[in-house]
């Protein structure tokens, strides 16, 4: 806004080694003094509950060193790039390169992930992370159509998640509905929850509106633990039927689907299965949600997003508008919520928490809020991430936490993908909506 | 009676410390217009680091608890200070003009950053210190034997708090700074342009938030006599809430709301279900925000274009 910053920027580079010493020092001097209490003197609880502490001086001096040569670094870089408007990194010729390959990845991605379960018919390891990440892959996708095309931040996702969940548990556990029976109804049971809670909300504004649904969530959590009768409260619900085949038990038995077709049983059989349903799903979710997007409500999502006063101006009922965005997406979140269910056997308020929200929503702005492509890769990119480094379990939170901070900062519409508006005008504006907050126009 | 009146001490007690954590919030979306979701974090580092101050000094052999206190007290609120300033700087200033949801997704990803971070440091187990202050008063013993007490903590956190809110209050509205930040909280460009350094204002909110986040944190730490590194998030939305009652923007408010929830949870406690203490005090962050969204005492907010 004034123009102080860039004349500092400026002032910077010509600066040399002196004053590059000097930011480093004084950086690593903060270091210390944040670091020196919480990584120099490690506190712990005794057998007798009295609490003792040891030393680690040697942590402390590496993490200050670290951050001493770190700032020396990231100065350079600085100094090197120079100031940067930090979405324009990309110029546009490379821009225009990747979304021609953009239109390639897609189709070879959905070949390749629906010949997975042939490639590693085998491996029972990758037939199950893919699992789990096309799991992430539509609940993104589904969120997407509140946060990346209407604009709406929902922190509380989970919480829809979850009623599917349990919509299916107890449904089937009690009644023994089959799973096909049950899908439609976790959707509209999600559905409705999300109506119910977004009737009254949705005339608050995107920071509030994150605070309540949040809320939202960790009340659907505390009463999913407490309500002990109904839910089993921390001990969730086990013994949750698995998945059939359209009514064919996908077991060892002599009605089941191996039987049937006269092959060889294989427990592998159920797990391709389980693969192929949640694909359906997620392409399910991302066909709507294009389809949609294509319908007057799809546009009126996107526009809501680009700037609220304007769309009510032009007499769009922007509760409505919202209304549907939320309910769309707690739907998807309920589908997913019950093939959750079916696939895990077991469900319990730990799979439900603030945490697993966050994840989704990191996906979704990860892969720049509305792109489907994206958020795909996003969610490959987080699950495949978080594979990787399972070893390094306590870190990894550190490390997401970090990623989502370094995101916003360099790339805050997204690392992968931005999606513009579906329709906009061809004649240049005097200014791009990218450029301006939004409702601030 | 005897019971409620016993209640109602606890009540405003814990009332106190979640309003010194929700000055925080509500200086900080006063000034920058942001959700500062990592202050419920900022406010359990607070807490760490007071823990860790007190087990310095014992082990050096202090003995005068008010010694202790006063040095456990300075310590915290300028370490914690200086992780509020060091948050601004890294996480919150690059993204002063980003678009709207940036910041709050920025602050999201800090709160985890400080949440592992203690978790990695400090370890996961719950830390519990000895009682420090002890005594107390009998205010009145009803014939049945119920007992209405004050505990000296209990004095202590009130009196802390009531000073604290005194010298805050007289910072915003007589001093340099105040003058700066409520500027800052009008119009930041028309601010700059007649001398306000709009940088340094920021960051001095979030150093101050800090260190009443800190202050609550050792408040915490000798009221219930642990600390984890989980409890900022609770207690960060607690607070939330109490600011938002309070009306968001508005100081007075926020101690006020941080009261009302600190009642409404407790009373709730004793007269209800404890299971669902966290759920009623969500339920009102909810209803206030439908129906009163501007709070107790904040100002209705004007929508430009």
């Amino acid at each position: 806004m004034t123009a102080i910053p860039h004349e500092t920027t400026k002032a910077r580079r010509t600066a040399g080694i002196p004053f590059l010493l000097k930011t480093a020092f004084i950086n690593a001097l903060i270091a210390l003094v944040l670091f020196s209490l919480m990584i120099g003197i490690r506190t712990e609880a005794g057998s007798d509950g009295q609490l003792t502490y040891w030393t680690r001086f040697g942590d402390l001096a590496s993490i200050v060193a670290a951050v001493f040569g770190g700032s020396i670094v990231i100065e350079l870089l600085r100094q090197w790039i120079g100031p940067t408007g930090a979405e324009k990194l990309v110029p546009p010729s490379v821009q225009s390169g990747m979304s021609f390959i953009g239109r390639y990845v897609a189709p070879a991605l959905l070949i390749f992930t629906l010949l997975v379960p042939v490639i590693f018919y085998d491996q029972r390891y990758i037939l199950d992370l893919a699992i789990l990440v096309l799991t992430y892959v539509m609940l993104g996708w589904g969120l997407n159509v509140v946060v990346g095309l209407a604009g709406l931040l929902d922190l509380g996702y989970v919480a829809f998640y979850a009623v599917g969940a349990y919509s299916y548990a107890l449904l089937a556990t009690n009644f023994g509905w089959s799973f096909w029976v049950c899908l439609p109804l976790a959707g509209i049971l999600a559905a409705f929850w999300g109506m119910l809670l977004g009737f009254p909300v949705l005339r608050l504004r995107g920071d509030y509106l994150a605070i309540v649904t949040l809320a939202f969530g960790e009340i659907i959590r505390l009463v999913i633990i407490n309500w002990q009768s109904l839910t089993g409260g921390p001990n969730g619900v086990s013994g949750i039927p698995r998945p059939t085949f359209f009514g064919i038990p996908l077991d060892n038995s002599d009605d089941g689907l191996a039987a049937k077709l006269g092959i060889e049983y294989s427990p592998t059989h159920r797990i391709v299965f389980l693969f192929y349903l949640i694909l359906a799903l997620a392409l399910l979710t991302n066909w709507v949600t294009i389809r949609l997007r294509r319908l007057p409500i799809g546009r009126a999502w996107e526009a809501l997003r680009e700037d609220e006063v304007a769309c009510r101006a032009l007499g769009i009922n922007t509760t409505t508008t919202k209304l549907t965005a939320f309910a769309t997406g707690a739907m998807f979140g309920g589908f997913a919520g019950a093939f959750f269910a079916t696939r895990q056997g077991f469900i319990s308020p730990e799979s439900f928490t603030f945490q697993e929200s966050a994840l989704v929503l990191a996906i979704v702005v990860l892969g720049g809020m509305g792109s489907q492509l994206g958020v795909a890769l996003a969610a490959l990119a987080m699950i495949g991430g978080f594979e990787l480094f399972r070893s390094l379990e306590t870190y990894r939170m550190l490390v997401f936490g970090m990623a989502m901070v370094l995101i916003m900062i360099w790339r805050p519409r997204g690392l992968i993908g931005h999606r513009a508006p579906t329709v906009y005008l061809t004649k240049a504006n005097a200014i791009s909506s990218d450029l301006v907050k939004e409702g601030h126009g | 009676m005897d019971y409620f009146a016993q209640q109602l001490i606890n009540g405003l007690v814990l009332g106190s410390i979640y309003g010194l954590i929700a000055i925080g919030y509500t200086m900080v979306y006063g000034i920058v217009g942001m959700i500062n979701f990592a202050h419920g974090d900022i406010f359990m580092i607070g807490g760490f680091i007071a823990l860790i101050t007190f087990l310095i000094l014992i082990s050096l052999g202090l003995t005068a608890i008010p010694v202790i206190l006063l040095v456990v007290l300075l310590v915290s609120m300028a370490i914690t200070a200086l992780y509020g300033w060091t948050i601004e700087r890294i996480a919150y200033r690059p993204l002063r003009h980003s678009f709207r949801l940036a910041p709050m997704l920025s602050a999201i990803g800090m709160s985890f950053v400080l949440t592992n971070y203690s978790q990695v440091a400090q370890g996961a187990r719950v830390k519990p210190i000895p009682p420090f202050i002890i005594g107390g008063y009998t205010l009145h013993e009803s014939a049945d034997g119920f007992v209405i007490q004050l505990s000296n903590i209990q004095i202590m956190v009130v009196l802390t708090t009531i000073a604290l809110l005194g010298i805050f209050t007289w910072l915003v509205s007589r001093t340099r700074l105040g003058r700066d930040m409520r500027a800052c909280e009008q119009d930041q460009t028309m601010a700059a342009l007649l001398g306000v350094d709009v940088d340094r204002t920021i960051s001095m909110t979030f150093v101050i938030g800090a260190a009443l986040a800190a202050v609550a944190g050792l408040m915490y730490l000798l009221y219930y006599g642990l600390v984890d590194f989980f409890m900022g998030f609770v207690a960060g939305i607690k607070a939330f809430t109490a600011a938002v009652l309070g009306g968001i923007g508005s100081l007075p408010g926020a101690m006020l709301g941080g009261l009302a929830i600190g009642l409404i949870e407790t009373f709730w406690s004793a007269y209800f279900s404890v299971e669902y203490k966290d759920v009623a005090a969500f339920s009102i962050l909810i209803v206030v925000l439908i129906f009163m969204p501007t709070g107790l005492l904040g100002r209705p907010e004007v929508e430009k274009v």
